[in-house]
């Protein structure tokens, strides 16, 4: 196990100071038109300082803490993600030259990032894209360029929102895997520390630099707890239990209907969510028509234009786009990337407008008769695909 | 300025436009050569490349032929979208972007020793003809082969003129029919299902390769299971929206698979509960 030590608020900020000093932009969370946000910080007088969040299907919003902890919130609409995978990047721009044109692609930047203030879950997400992006027959150079690059000090977290449900998805709330270095903040009436680990060579590196004092038997034992204590607050569960099976054998749900009756196809679940990596590119062309550049955006499988071929659209409904997210998301992902699409973040259930909670949606799929609608019952002839 | 990168399959290369052959009044097949001489054009019968034009986007099209490494690449495209039109608008000598090639194969090998099915309907059967030649360079390693196209006109069949060749050098059937004929139309006239009865296969020994509208493919495969095939032996090509064709833009997602990496072509018994699914 890796020594564990402590630092208090001037040594994080020391920490800071060191990053930036290693050339990092840092990157954490702030305060910002009432949302806790992921952006550059310079300080921990940029952290929100006595802010937690408060969140449920629909609902967010922040609400002072009794204390002045830094990192006393659960999960803002934002995610690393934005970063890595930023909403829009160029890839190339083109240059005609009479009727011949050449292409000059984009170069991958190379900026070093340190993510402060990660969670488990986060670092499960950041691994699954990774997964996308850089283990499959191609790979993303714009991606792993700020990939490599990136280091990350995550945190243990100290509370759960009622919108959490990592435990069932086992990322979390301990983090375990994937960042440099780890802080639990510890306080109460007489203190305010933050004991630090480091979790790669990198994270080591730093650590000596802090100079941060040992930690003690009682330190340990007291960031133990706090996690413990954090996992038993989770106010959502999933029932993970041969869930690709389940949502593939009910393809034809009633349930599907239900869900459309409220989804309001806005995309809001999958712009928030950490693992959504769906994008799309836009060819744009300047007033002269010499110059062209190819973008590339995040896209949503929630948008008709999404599905459309030749021909029309694939995906029409409301009904069928949800159960598109959805089926990826915890069964497909599975075939795909062998790991589930859902960290149990319940950023989906938090920012969708009408509330919709995936937990309770598989729920009622699991409750009702197996097999009655789904793939596996060769009920073929009922639905027609023209 | 050259400044293609050869490691990012985003970045489109340089092509230019060799020859436009007019297949029918609708469709073309662009034969194109890389700028570098040294790049290879290899490819699998059943693989895509995206062709982008300038200023217009890009589209993944199939590769029409040839077979034998050439140093050039066929796309046979119907111009019914923007950016087909505008590489139907395309002179001699023009420059095309060009990414690929992408996906999986048609069961090249696995077909040997085999009886061979071919169905195609309209432009279907333009990313099956470098697997018929592959046959065809190999046609002893291979036992009764049979063309089974359908179109929804005359004038929408493609690359006829080479169906006399196919029959008298190679020897295999070849069944044509259309939806609707004129009166100059002097075959057959109905679903290109119907034609199954009418060649010649050993049901229990033999692949069948399929490319066409979606509900075409289906019926296709449910004629040729009532034939005797097993869902095992017949294969499909699957379209998707797409954008990356590398796997990262998500648009092709079907079910297990991206149509982009994972196919497009699929063994039907492994995507029969998602194609039979509405809207999947």
């Amino acid at each position: 196990m890796n020594k564990s030590e402590v630092i208090d608020k001037e040594g994080l900020n020391r920490l800071i100071q060191i990053l930036i000093g290693r050339g990092y932009e840092v990157v954490g969370p702030t305060v910002r038109d009432e949302a806790i946000i992921y952006d550059q910080v310079f300080s921990i007088e940029d952290f929100p300082a006595g802010w937690t969040d408060e969140q449920e299907g629909g609902i967010y919003r922040l609400k002072k803490r009794s204390d002045e902890a830094l990192f006393g919130y659960n999960l803002g609409p934002h995610s690393w993600k934005k970063f890595l995978h930023p909403p829009e990047r160029k890839l190339w721009q083109a240059q005609k030259e009479g009727l011949d044109f050449d292409i000059i692609p984009e170069k991958p930047e190379h900026k070093k990032y340190a993510f402060l203030g990660a969670r488990s879950c986060e670092l499960h997400a950041v691994a699954i894209q990774d997964k996308v992006f850089m283990q499959g027959t191609h790979t993303d150079l714009h991606y792993q360029a700020l990939r490599k690059n990136a280091l990350f000090v995550a945190v243990n977290c100290g509370q759960a929102a009622s919108t959490c449900f990592c435990v069932s998805m086992q990322t979390g709330p301990e983090v375990e895997n994937g960042h440099d270095l780890v802080l639990t903040e510890v306080l109460d009436d007489k203190r305010h520390d933050f004991l630090i680990e480091a979790g790669s060579e990198a994270g080591k590196n730093i650590l000596k630099e802090v100079k941060a004092k040992p930690a003690g038997e009682g330190d340990i034992k007291k960031t133990k707890e706090i996690i413990a204590n954090t996992a038993t607050q989770m106010g959502r569960k999933m029932d993970t239990e041969n869930i690709k099976e389940l949502l593939y054998e009910n393809l034809n749900h009633l349930n599907w209907d239900k869900i459309a009756e409220r989804c309001l196809s806005c995309a809001n679940c999958t712009m928030v969510c950490p693992t959504c990596f769906c994008s799309t590119v836009e060819d744009v062309t300047d007033i002269t028509g010499e110059h062209a550049e190819r973008w590339q955006k995040w896209d949503s499988c929630f948008t008709m234009d999404f599905s459309s071929i030749h021909g029309g659209v694939v995906r029409n409904s409301t009904k069928s786009r949800y159960r598109q997210w959805m089926v990826h998301k915890l069964a497909s992902w599975q075939d795909q990337f062998d790991t589930s699409g859902c960290v149990g973040c319940g950023r989906c259930i938090t920012w969708c407008p009408v509330g919709i909670d995936l937990t309770q949606e598989v729920g009622l799929i699991r409750k009702s008769e197996p097999g009655q609608s789904g793939i596996l019952s060769g009920n073929e002839g009922q639905n027609e695909n023209s | 300025m050259e400044n293609f990168s050869p490691t990012d399959p985003m970045i489109p290369r340089s092509y230019r436009v060799k020859r436009k052959i007019r297949e029918s009044h609708d469709t073309f097949t662009l034969d194109l050569q890389p700028d570098n001489l040294e790049e290879k054009t290899n490819f699998a019968p059943g693989q895509f490349n995206m062709l982008y034009t300038f200023g217009v986007g890009e589209v993944p099209i199939s590769i029409s032929g040839p077979m034998k490494e050439s140093g050039h690449i066929l796309h046979t495209i119907r111009g019914v979208g923007n950016v087909t039109q505008a590489l139907n608008n395309l002179k001699i000598g023009q420059k095309v972007g060009l990414r690929g090639p992408f996906g999986n194969a048609w069961p090249i090998e696995e077909a040997k020793g085999k009886d061979v099915i071919i169905m195609a309907g309209g432009i279907g059967l333009a990313p099956l003809r470098p697997a018929v030649y592959s046959l065809f360079s190999q046609r002893q390693q291979y036992g009764d082969i049979a063309l089974l196209y359908g179109s929804r006109k005359q004038e929408d069949l493609l690359f006829h003129k080479e169906f006399e060749t196919w029959r008298g050098k190679y020897g295999i059937q070849v069944k044509v029919t259309v939806d609707t004929g004129d009166r100059s139309w002097k075959g057959n006239v109905g679903v290109v299902t119907t034609l199954v009865p009418r060649v010649s296969f050993d049901p229990s020994n033999c692949i069948a390769m399929i490319c066409g509208p979606e509900v075409m493919m289906r019926f296709s495969a449910l004629e040729l299971t009532h034939a005797g095939l097993t869902e095992d032996k017949i294969f499909i090509t699957m379209e998707r929206n797409m954008k990356c064709a590398v796997g990262f833009c998500g648009h092709c997602q079907f079910g297990p698979a991206f149509i982009c990496k994972d196919g497009p072509v699929f063994r039907y018994d492994q995507i029969k509960p998602f194609i039979s699914t509405r809207e999947f």
